[in-house]
């Protein structure tokens, strides 16, 4: 009944009108309405720009607090199932999920980054212990397994608290610069929650991921082969490729481990006086959008990610020994990198292994010592 | 190990669904009244034709708007399978994975041979989207 009391209402207004303006009403009633919009959009058209912005964060904001509780979720079940703690892990989970890790200080920049390794070796240290005490029934493996799935959860709800700020900040003081900023790059961001969020569930179940597709290669190399642990979870084999000596180098699987390559490099280095006729890394790489998931590319380099640590320790190393370095790279994106494996980059290892081969064969001679390193987190790996 | 979580947004306001329900109204009788002045070859006929479109135009569109807002978020696990291969007759056999894989693990003994059957793959079959960049591919 309100509606068509409405209806009439409005019909009621529009006779009006005619008798007001009478001969051409509806040419009025246009130039009103548009004099009108034209007031509104001149005094209030950014803040209505801003609601609209607003509305946006607002959705994406929804979906990262499902993802979020999602993630926290999964790891509580996960703990819960390969835990078997007799007291009710949640609380700690919540915890876990607020951690904070403090860089060093830059100012003076010498010896950051045996700072920033010590941080990290400590925090790695506390990760494992909390996660011992929340799982007290799982074995190395699954700790790993666990440590990785936490990180993730910790991540998402990063995310999450990050993007929430802006927003309620840009609700608060009503800065269209602040909405504007996070509107912008919001996508990207909405990306990186999904990716973290298949991270999650692969962790969770241990299932091979993408950046683990130079461990893979790695790992092909060295099959059949005696490995023993070098450094802190790292593994290496002696293998003959072409005529020549390697030592394979991988992070020890299959739980979610991604070692630390640069110490095993810089050992093997020394325990052979220097005299490596070259270095061969494979690794995941970022593809730039256009790139086909899975290509191979070959370059110069230590083709290494992470907060950079290791990335200075290799090229201290080879800098002392003047070693040439070679780099192979399988191309996948940010999504497909921390996602269970996919087939084209599950296939790529092995057009991977061939340009090893090829580079082995092209750059050095037979009877040289040589050193492959397999880079990535090899969770659901083995050797 | 093919799962999919879900869960609802927040329910619209009921005066926002009102709004939408009066415009859209309101527009298909601008409309209607569109049609009866063009059988009595009125000119104006034009003016209640704009208003008609652009009012059903809005109230489809925060309709539309209202519908994205209501989806139902969800969160998919790609089917992930395990291949299993004999290392002496290459006999393969291919199953979803399951909790404890992992690649180059060593399983029971061949049914046909006795070998050792090894995890030769873990991976998940992505679709390809048909629409690719044939320009600058």
């Amino acid at each position: 009944m309100q509606f068509f009391a409405n209806v009439a209402g409005l019909i009621h207004l529009e006779m009006l009108l005619l008798q007001i303006f009478p001969g051409d009403s509806i040419s009025w009633i246009f130039q009103i309405f548009f004099s009108l919009l034209f007031v509104v959009f001149v005094f209030y058209g950014q803040r209505i720009q801003m609601y609209i912005l607003i509305r946006e964060i607002e959705g994406s904001l929804l979906r990262l607090k499902f993802i979020r509780d999602e993630g926290r979720k999964i790891a509580l079940k996960t703990i819960k199932e390969i835990g078997k703690s007799e007291v009710d892990p949640a609380e700690r989970v919540d915890q876990f999920l607020e951690y904070v890790t403090i860089r060093p200080q830059s100012m003076d920049p010498a010896g950051i980054v045996w700072k920033l390794e010590h941080v990290l070796d400590v925090r790695e240290e506390r990760f494992k212990d909390e996660v011992k005490i929340m799982a007290p029934a799982a074995d190395e493996t699954n700790i790993n397994n666990l440590e990785n799935t936490l990180e993730a959860a910790a991540a998402l709800n990063m995310i999450y608290k990050i993007i929430r700020h802006f927003y309620i900040l840009g609700k608060k003081t009503l800065s269209l610069y602040i909405i504007m900023q996070i509107q912008m790059i919001l996508p990207l961001i909405m990306r990186e929650a999904e990716a973290y969020a298949s991270a999650l569930k692969a962790f969770s179940y241990g299932q091979p991921i993408g950046d683990g597709a130079g461990a893979l290669v790695a790992a092909k190399l060295m099959q059949g082969r005696r490995k023993r642990k070098i450094e802190k979870d790292c593994i290496v084999a002696k293998v003959p490729i072409e005529g020549r000596i390697a030592y394979v180098i991988k992070a020890e699987g299959p739980g979610g481990n991604v070692g630390k390559p640069g110490e095993a490099i810089k050992r093997v280095i020394e325990e052979n006086d220097g005299k490596i006729s070259t270095i061969i890394m494979i690794d995941a790489a970022l593809k730039l959008e256009g790139e086909k998931p899975g290509e191979v590319a070959e370059g110069v380099g230590a083709a290494i990610g992470g907060p950079g640590t290791e990335q200075y320790k290799i090229e201290e190393s080879i800098l002392k020994y003047k070693i040439p370095i070679n780099a192979v790279i399988i191309k996948e994106d940010i999504g497909d990198a921390v996602s269970p494996m996919r087939k084209k980059i599950f296939e790529a290892t092995e057009v991977a292994a061939e340009r090893v081969r090829r580079v082995i064969k092209e750059r050095t001679k037979e009877g040289d010592i040589i050193i492959i390193a397999g880079i990535g987190n090899t969770i659901g790996v083995g050797q | 190990m093919n799962e999919e979580t879900t869960a609802t947004a927040r329910r619209i306001s009921s005066i926002v669904m009102i709004v939408i329900i009066v415009v859209l109204a309101l527009s298909l009788s601008a409309l209607y009244q569109a049609y009866d002045m063009f059988i009595n070859e009125d000119p104006t006929m034009g003016y209640y034709l704009l208003i008609g479109f652009i009012g059903l135009a809005l109230s489809t569109y925060m309709l539309l708007q209202t519908r994205r807002r209501m989806r139902r978020f969800t969160l998919k696990t790609p089917p992930i399978t395990t291949t299993i291969t004999c290392s002496k007759c290459g006999f393969k056999n291919v199953r979803d994975f399951e909790r404890g894989d992992f690649i180059f693990k060593k399983l029971d003994s061949c049914s046909k041979c006795e070998g050792t059957m090894t995890i030769s793959a873990i991976y998940r079959e992505v679709k390809e989207k048909g629409k690719e960049h044939k320009i600058f591919g």
